[in-house]
């Protein structure tokens, strides 16, 4: 009986999902498989083979792979950093990485704007030093830029959890038989914290993927993303269903990352021996 | 087993019945007005004022694009009463027949509006028996002073790679190609495969030299000095001018698109003689007035002219002079393959 009235908590969200995910979901999936007048076809599905289509969906992939290395490769770091560290108040570290995300993202966005624009803060530091200005600003760079700056903390924070919960004694354990300290960075902590970046990487190569503001803001219009082909087709161009048919695609690769990484977590955590 | 279907099913039911109340509510009206308008289009005490005035309550629903108050009003989640859009999509919904006719003869306030936006508007009104003309203006140049040669009179600057690197186009694909098919002599309105794939290869030789692709930061990387000119609305120039005194605004002599937003009632509309009353409203100088201060587009009330200072008179950017507007035409393409041919060339151009 208690069992069962705890399920009657769970139904608020069962409406929530219901209406905002499963509901919208099947409108997308509709519209994706019918033209303007409703009857079937694929057209809207295959469209992803158009070359338009396929180069936007190139850069997308390619701009969200760099985005995710690049977080990888500062979080990693930090966490193996602050884990060695004396400092272990846990709460600290997680309100300077949450810091930044008490600002809204698109302001943070055109902040990195401002300083990169062609008469931005930059190139006024270099102007002064008599340096040559920089085109920093509508280049895949600066989209780079922007992404990294936003889904950051998304890559940091569970990697610093994976990396902080590896218990001390299974360190030690590999030290007395005989690891020195790249061994153990390598063949221990590197395995044991694989979970936290495979969801790390879901949670920055997804949205990095579906991205189109930081797109417009940043690469000034001039690079054009998946995310900014189906903006336009929904927006200006009235194709909902051509929209709907590319938002497919797209969900389709989203769920390709999930299945894999999801799957890397847990045979990361089971090849370390640890119960998940 | 059994809860987990009873919850769904009280799920689903508390959905439906959401969705059901949304619909019913709006449905019935009494002394009630749904009206529907672009967003920040229009002084928001104003609303207040007019119910103040005639008991009429107003409903006020936004979009932003004209494309989406269209899909929205065809959708028929809410049924409006009064729809403020622009040009092209007023003729698509007069010629889909979602307007009824308005008797502008006898309200007190619309002689305000002067005869040559009556005249503007027969481009897609062509008796003026439907729309009421609200805000107009015209896509120009707005470029720095300090940075650029002379008067930009000519779309020529552009194209020729005087200026590569430092121009801002419109992250629009009508705006982008009306001015394009201007420069090039032809109608911005034009439905010739030929003509527009022109446009298109002139835009893609182009696209090196421009910055960036932008809709509203447009004016605001032109007042940072960021670029030398930017593709951009008159009123847009106006608030540009103000932020940053070295910032003019032309209308090259090719000629440009001239934009009209009007007001229309809808055939649904259960109440005209409120809607009468609501349109009669803005055309009032106070409320115009007061309209024209918060969104300073150019308005075609002659009043509000009439009482400006001589600097607003004599901005391009405000009170276009005739002489600008010779070459200038009014955007009616409605041609479903045109449009669709111009998407896809758009898409092509900004995958370069």
């Amino acid at each position: 009986m208690n069992r069962n009235r705890a399920r009657l908590l769970s139904i608020p969200y069962v409406i929530w999902v219901i209406g905002f995910t499963v509901i919208p979901i099947i409108f997308i999936i509709g519209r994706a498989v019918t033209d303007e007048n409703g009857s079937l076809t694929a057209a809207n599905l295959l469209a992803i083979f158009d070359p338009i289509h396929r180069k936007a969906l190139y850069l997308s992939l390619a701009l969200a792979f760099i985005s995710t290395l690049i977080c990888i490769l500062l979080a990693f770091p930090v966490a193996v950093i602050l884990r060695g560290s004396r400092f272990r108040k846990k709460s600290i570290i997680l309100f300077v990485l949450i810091l930044p995300m008490w600002m809204n993202f698109i302001l943070r966005i055109l902040a990195i704007q401002m300083l990169i624009s062609n008469n931005g803060l930059i190139n006024h530091v270099l102007e002064m030093a008599s340096l040559p200005a920089l085109r920093l600003i509508n280049t895949p760079g600066a989209i780079v830029l922007g992404m990294v700056y936003d889904y950051l903390p998304y890559m940091m924070l569970p990697v610093l959890n994976s990396v902080l919960a590896i218990p001390e004694d299974v360190i030690e354990a590999a030290k007395d038989l005989g690891a020195n300290r790249k061994e153990v960075l390598s063949r221990i902590i590197l395995p044991l914290s694989l979970s936290g970046i495979g969801s790390g990487i879901t949670m920055v190569f997804v949205p990095s993927m579906t991205e189109f503001v930081i797109a417009n803001i940043l690469g000034g219009g001039k690079l054009q993303l998946l995310g900014n082909v189906i903006e336009q087709e929904f927006t200006t161009s009235m194709n909902w269903n051509l929209g709907s048919g590319l938002s497919v695609t797209l969900m389709v690769f989203v769920l390709i990352t999930s299945i894999i990484f999801g799957r890397s977590n847990e045979s990361g955590t089971r090849a370390a021996g640890l119960p998940i | 087993m059994k809860r987990r279907i009873v919850s769904i099913i009280c799920a689903m039911a508390c959905l439906t019945s959401l969705l059901t109340g949304c619909g019913n509510g709006s449905a019935k009206s009494g002394d009630t007005l749904t009206i529907f308008n672009y967003s920040e289009y229009l002084e928001p005490e104003m609303l207040e004022l007019f119910t103040q005035e005639t008991g009429i309550e107003v409903k006020y629903e936004e979009a932003t694009t004209p494309e989406e108050l269209y899909t929205k009003y065809k959708s028929g989640g809410i049924s409006y009463d009064l729809i403020c859009t622009s040009d092209y999509m007023i003729k698509r919904l007069i010629d889909e027949e979602e307007a009824q006719p308005v008797n502008f003869g006898i309200m007190s306030n619309s002689s305000n509006i002067g005869q040559k936006y009556w005249t503007m508007a027969r481009s897609f009104d062509p008796d003026n028996t439907y729309a009421l003309p609200y805000f107009w203006g015209t896509v120009g140049l707005l470029y720095d002073k300090t940075r650029v040669n002379g008067t930009p009179d000519s779309w020529s600057v552009l194209f020729n790679g005087d200026y590569s690197g430092d121009i801002i186009m419109q992250d629009s694909m009508r705006d982008s190609f009306m001015i394009t098919l201007k420069y090039l002599g032809y109608s911005i309105n034009t439905t010739d495969e030929n003509e527009l794939r022109e446009a298109a290869e002139l835009l893609t030789a182009q696209k090196p030299d421009v910055q960036a692709y932008l809709v509203d930061e447009a004016r605001d990387e032109i007042v940072a000095g960021n670029a030398a000119m930017a593709v951009v609305y008159s009123g847009e120039a106006f608030l540009g001018n103000l932020y940053n005194p070295d910032l003019a605004y032309v209308i090259p002599k090719e000629g440009s698109e001239v934009w009209m937003d009007a007001w229309i009632v809808t055939k649904n509309c259960q109440n005209p003689d409120a809607a009468a009353k609501f349109l009669d409203f803005l055309c009032r100088k106070d409320v115009a007035t007061a309209n024209f201060e918060y969104i300073y587009y150019s308005t075609p009330n002659e009043a509000v002219i009439k009482s400006m200072d001589n600097e607003l008179k004599n901005d391009p950017a405000v009170v276009p002079p005739d002489s600008c507007l010779e070459n200038c035409e009014v955007c009616t393409q409605t041609d479903e393959a045109t449009t669709e041919l111009i998407s896809e060339l758009w898409k092509e151009i900004k995958a370069q």
